[in-house]
């Protein structure tokens, strides 16, 4: 049984404390909407701002926050349930907004669970969190623009950043790079993070094969052409590119598109009511996750006239992620990353030979448990769909562990 | 118990150490040397992947309840923490 429940009807309820939320929450308390918003984190901003208070031009005092909340189950039509590290409640809402972000996606290697390989924005994370990076030898790896900032963080915090290690060639990230020419502001953010980073070595066509290390990672084996060479560190910072965290929007039953949920030119999903806006809806990253969010925001809110006037600016940042998307695309030579005995599903330690003798994701988690520990496929799910081809199975409530006393309804 | 305002002292499988205020325990687990986090179903050493929230593997042990994911909570004055090594 919820240990509170509010009796407030929020005309608007925003998951996700991030950049789209942020701005969805902005516009729908400017048009006059009472706003809750919800977010696992302790504090807003996201995983790009994780900042103590709302940042400007976001902040505002209207919007009811509950920080290190996960929202586990629907229970009702328009009710959500929240979990706190020692409460649960339940929160009512008359329209959603869901804008729930991405995660990286992961590839299994041999090596990849030892401590110190992390995901690339894990690592930044964890530096952001308050772990000293100063004179830590760190190779960042895997794909997409996400590596540049990173490794350009983790300098500027002192670290010996070894190498970049992207899987793309470097044609393909010409062709974008020129394509940033006719996006200035794009262009100088991008020199910016390059001059940032002279003199660290940036390798395109170039992926980890394996980490070796006992109790944990000492170096990193890179192939590069043909060639292999092993690399002495103290962290690998390896992500993929990223996956919308789509989890939430399919326990309400929101269509899913090619790139993530599905929406309307009003942001709206195809339940009635119910908004998706930034990553969850593709990857497109800062940009386009603002104006999505600032749409979905006056939409919940009931003023479309206003969602209307940001058509044109979603359209051109909408050009730019596709752009992105086409010149970081994974190779196919990726999926030989894993050898036979390399663990795919760490929270159950399930080997590749195992999963890849299922024929689905559904006869995978039933035969070897694969996807059905705490993480419920988030980690390993991501690395299936490319290795594999499987795409996850529906999503049932709780969507993550939540407490007996949370479940327990009355 | 003396610490400055700005840093905060807690307790890591025994080991007192000062962590500047409003790191999460992911950090001062990693401060504090250990960097084997929790120990899978097959014995094998773990720590944090994702750094989020996403991938559990940061689960430690905090003021005794297990299973705390260790990148989303902040330290606190006092804490004892305990990771599976």
């Amino acid at each position: 049984m919820p240990d509170v429940v509010s009796n407030v009807v929020f005309d608007v309820a925003v998951i996700g404390a991030g950049p789209a939320g942020l701005a969805a929450a902005a516009r729908a308390v400017e048009s006059g909407a009472r706003v809750a918003m919800i977010d696992d984190n302790p504090r807003p901003g996201g995983q790009i701002w994780r900042v103590s208070r709302l940042p400007e031009p976001w902040l505002r005092s209207q919007v009811e926050l509950f920080s290190g909340a996960r929202v586990f189950a629907a229970p009702a039509a328009g009710v959500l349930a929240l979990e706190r590290s020692d409460s649960s409640l339940e929160l009512r809402y008359r329209s959603l907004i869901l804008t729930t972000g991405a995660r990286e996606r992961f590839l299994p290697f041999p090596g990849w669970t030892l401590p110190n390989v992390m995901g690339a924005g894990g690592l930044q994370a964890l530096a952001k969190s308050g772990l000293p990076v100063n004179g830590k030898r760190i190779v960042v790896a895997g794909s997409g623009p996400l590596l540049l900032a990173v490794a350009k963080y983790l300098r500027d915090h002192g670290a010996d950043v070894r190498m970049i290690a992207e899987q793309a060639d470097s044609s393909a990230i010409l062709r974008f790079g020129l394509g940033l020419i006719a996006r200035p502001a794009k262009l100088i953010q991008a020199i910016g993070l390059r001059a940032g980073l002279l003199g660290v070595r940036y390798l395109t066509t170039c992926w980890p094969v394996g980490a070796h290390g006992v109790e944990r990672l000492e170096s990193v084996t890179l192939q590069r052409n043909g060639k292999t060479w092993t690399e002495p560190c103290d962290y690998l910072a390896c992500g993929f590119g990223l996956i919308p965290n789509v989890e939430l929007p399919a326990l309400f039953g929101c269509r899913m598109s090619e790139t993530g949920v599905a929406v309307d030119e009003y942001q709206q999903t195809s339940v009635a009511d119910i908004y998706g806006a930034g990553e969850v809806t593709g990857i497109g990253g800062l940009d386009l996750a603002l104006v999505e969010g600032e749409i979905a925001g006056y939409a919940a809110a009931g003023k479309p006239q206003d969602a209307r006037k940001l058509f044109a600016a979603r359209t051109s940042n909408r050009q730019f992620a596709d752009a992105l998307e086409r010149a970081f695309v994974l190779r196919a030579e990726l999926r030989n990353l894993p050898q036979d005995d390399t663990f795919v599903c760490r929270c159950e330690d399930v080997t590749y030979a195992r999963i890849r003798q299922c024929s689905n994701w559904r006869e995978a988690k039933l035969h070897t448990r694969c996807g059905m520990g705490p993480c419920q496929g988030r980690v390993c799910g991501g690395a299936v769909e490319f290795l594999l081809g499987w795409k996850p199975d529906s999503v049932r409530p709780p969507v993550l562990p939540a407490r007996v006393g949370s479940l327990a309804r009355p | 118990m003396q610490t400055r305002p700005e840093t905060l002292r807690l307790r890591v499988d025994g080991l007192t150490i000062d962590v500047p205020a409003g790191s999460m325990v992911s950090a001062a687990v990693a401060m504090a040397g250990a960097s084997r986090f929790r120990t899978s179903v097959t014995g094998q050493p773990r720590a944090p992947l994702c750094g989020m929230g996403i991938c559990f593997e940061c689960r430690v042990t905090i003021n005794g309840r297990p299973h705390c994911k260790s990148c989303q909570i902040p330290c606190e004055v006092g804490m004892e923490v305990e990771t599976d090594a």
